[in-house]
């Protein structure tokens, strides 16, 4: 029986035991958001949305996953088979592994490491391989042209994104997620720092590659941008890892914004999961109701509005929260 | 400049882009339609509905007493568009002319409902069924047999259409 209290095999179990329940709220969440998102764009379309699999359609993703297990995954015989197929395992492992660092209640994350917001910065930069390496590894037109756009789109607004989070560090003092929400307790950061809020929020469509930015895969004229070669499982894989990473840039804006697990009111006999799924579900809504209203935006426009609209205006903020943190001496870690 | 509609204000003005006036304005139409009652019928529970003149699937009517109307004169087979009618004809024992074969390719059909305008004795009509799909083609390949079933089956609703439209023929 000695085995089972080997400290090693004790520690890789209890981590594997938390990613575990990381991931499968998180994988449940993408199956539903999938749903969510229907049902919503249906009511804002006067439609209903799924409602034939299960009470209310509530079994839809269910039906859909086995759809997508059944079928054939086809690759194009100019393909890259390789890179091909590793495309869509890039984009869904790394939108897995950005979980790790999200603290769902005080303290709680699978690893409460120090530097949690340049590792999920780190994560979020490498999602452009994926989408890349499908969009050369199809070896069709559409697919290329979809990945280049969606490169330089995610490049683009992971700039200003940088910049937000830049002065949000600078009223929380600390790099690590735990210390950023708890940085919040008296104010959540959305308040001080609305005009870099709002520009998170646009930033985070753009990306994620959601509507109204995304060009990458904008059927009007591109069918599907980088992943119209893909079929069944290599497609689902994109699909999940776009959702997966929605949902996490919505928990990145709760943390960073929405004070992550705090309570609001003093409610904290609720506890923080609750408050943290609350308000992502929030995001989650906002990026559906975004969708539903606007138009898709023109490649040029968005790169003017990346580059010469939100970039000088983050900047700008940054100095100047900057600057009233040091006139008041309320630099967070400076004041002794 | 054109019309403007809306408040008065100079849409380019900066400070009213600032305040990103324009889409807030445009997210708070969508937010109320996200709360009006959803237009969408439950179609195969929810039906919408249909006109006394609605060309659904054909049929061949017969008197009260049970005496099969067609006459086999041929105008439909004549008028058809598609040439979707087929008929054969010869005298039946009490020496009355009627179809030995009257058929219509679904298939071919453009449901123009010419066949029967032109039927003098209201015997072939487009009756208000259109849930006919089948798997096979075959299926849609309808004989005289098919049609006089779908008579007696739609006989009451067709009467009733053909009553509601009589006024205006």
């Amino acid at each position: 029986m000695d085995f089972i209290y080997n400290p090693v095999l004790d520690h890789v179990l209890l981590v594997v035991a938390e990613t575990v329940a990381v991931l499968v709220p998180v994988l449940l969440l993408m199956a539903y958001a999938t749903y969510w998102e229907r049902k919503a764009l249906g009511a804002f379309q006067l439609r209903k949305g799924p409602n034939r699999v299960g009470p209310f359609g509530v079994l839809q993703p269910f039906a859909d996953a086995i759809k997508l297990l059944m079928k054939e995954t086809i690759i194009p015989s100019g393909a890259n088979r390789v890179l091909f197929l590793m495309a869509p395992a890039i984009t869904f492992v790394l939108a897995c592994m950005a979980w790790a660092v999200i603290p769902t209640f005080d303290g709680g994350a699978v690893a409460d490491i120090n530097v949690g917001i340049l590792y999920l910065f780190a994560i979020s930069s490498l999602g452009v391989y994926g989408v890349v390496i499908a969009g050369w590894a199809s070896n069709s037109r559409y697919a290329f042209l979809g990945a280049m756009r969606s490169a330089a789109q995610m490049v683009s607004y992971e700039v200003s994104i940088g910049f937000v989070l830049v002065s949000v560090l600078l009223c929380a003092g600390s790099l690590n997620l735990n210390e950023i929400v708890r940085a919040q307790s008296h104010v959540w950061f959305f308040i001080p720092l609305f005009p870099m809020f709002v520009v998170f929020l646009v930033s985070m469509l753009a990306e994620t590659n959601r509507a109204p930015f995304d060009l990458p895969e904008g059927e009007s004229e591109l069918v599907a941008g980088f992943f119209v070669e893909y079929s069944a499982m290599a497609f689902a894989l994109f699909y999940l890892g776009e959702y997966t990473n929605m949902i996490m840039m919505s928990a990145l804006a709760s943390i960073l914004f929405l004070g992550g697990w705090q309570a609001p009111f003093g409610l904290t006999f609720i506890p923080g999961v609750f408050w943290l799924l609350l308000k992502i579900c929030i995001f989650m809504f906002f990026y559906f109701w975004v969708r539903a209203t606007f138009p898709r935006y023109r490649y040029d426009q968005l790169m003017r509005l990346g580059w010469k609209v939100f970039l000088p205006l983050s900047l700008l903020y940054l100095v100047l929260t900057a600057g009233f943190l040091e006139a008041f001496g309320l630099v967070p870690g400076a004041a002794t | 400049m054109s019309e403007q509609r809306g408040p008065d204000v100079n849409r380019w003005n900066p400070a009213w882009r600032l305040i990103m006036a324009e889409l807030l304005g445009g997210m708070w139409i969508t937010l109320r339609y996200f709360f009006k009652a959803k237009a969408t019928i439950n179609y195969p529970y929810e039906k919408g509905p249909l006109g006394p003149r609605f060309k659904g699937e054909h049929a061949l009517r017969r008197y009260p007493n049970g005496e099969e109307r067609c006459i086999a004169c041929k105008l439909c087979e004549a008028i058809c568009p598609a040439y979707a009618i087929t008929i054969e004809a010869e005298p039946r024992e009490d020496g009355s002319r009627r179809t030995t074969r009257y058929d219509i390719d679904m298939t071919k059909c453009i449901y123009c409902g010419l066949c029967e305008e032109a039927c003098p004795v209201d015997a072939i009509v487009e009756g208000p069924n259109f849930e006919f799909a089948a798997e096979t083609r075959e299926e849609l390949m309808y004989n005289k047999e098919k049609l006089l079933a779908n008579g007696d089956r739609w006989e009451s609703e067709i009467a009733a259409r053909l009553e509601l439209d009589a006024p205006y023929r």
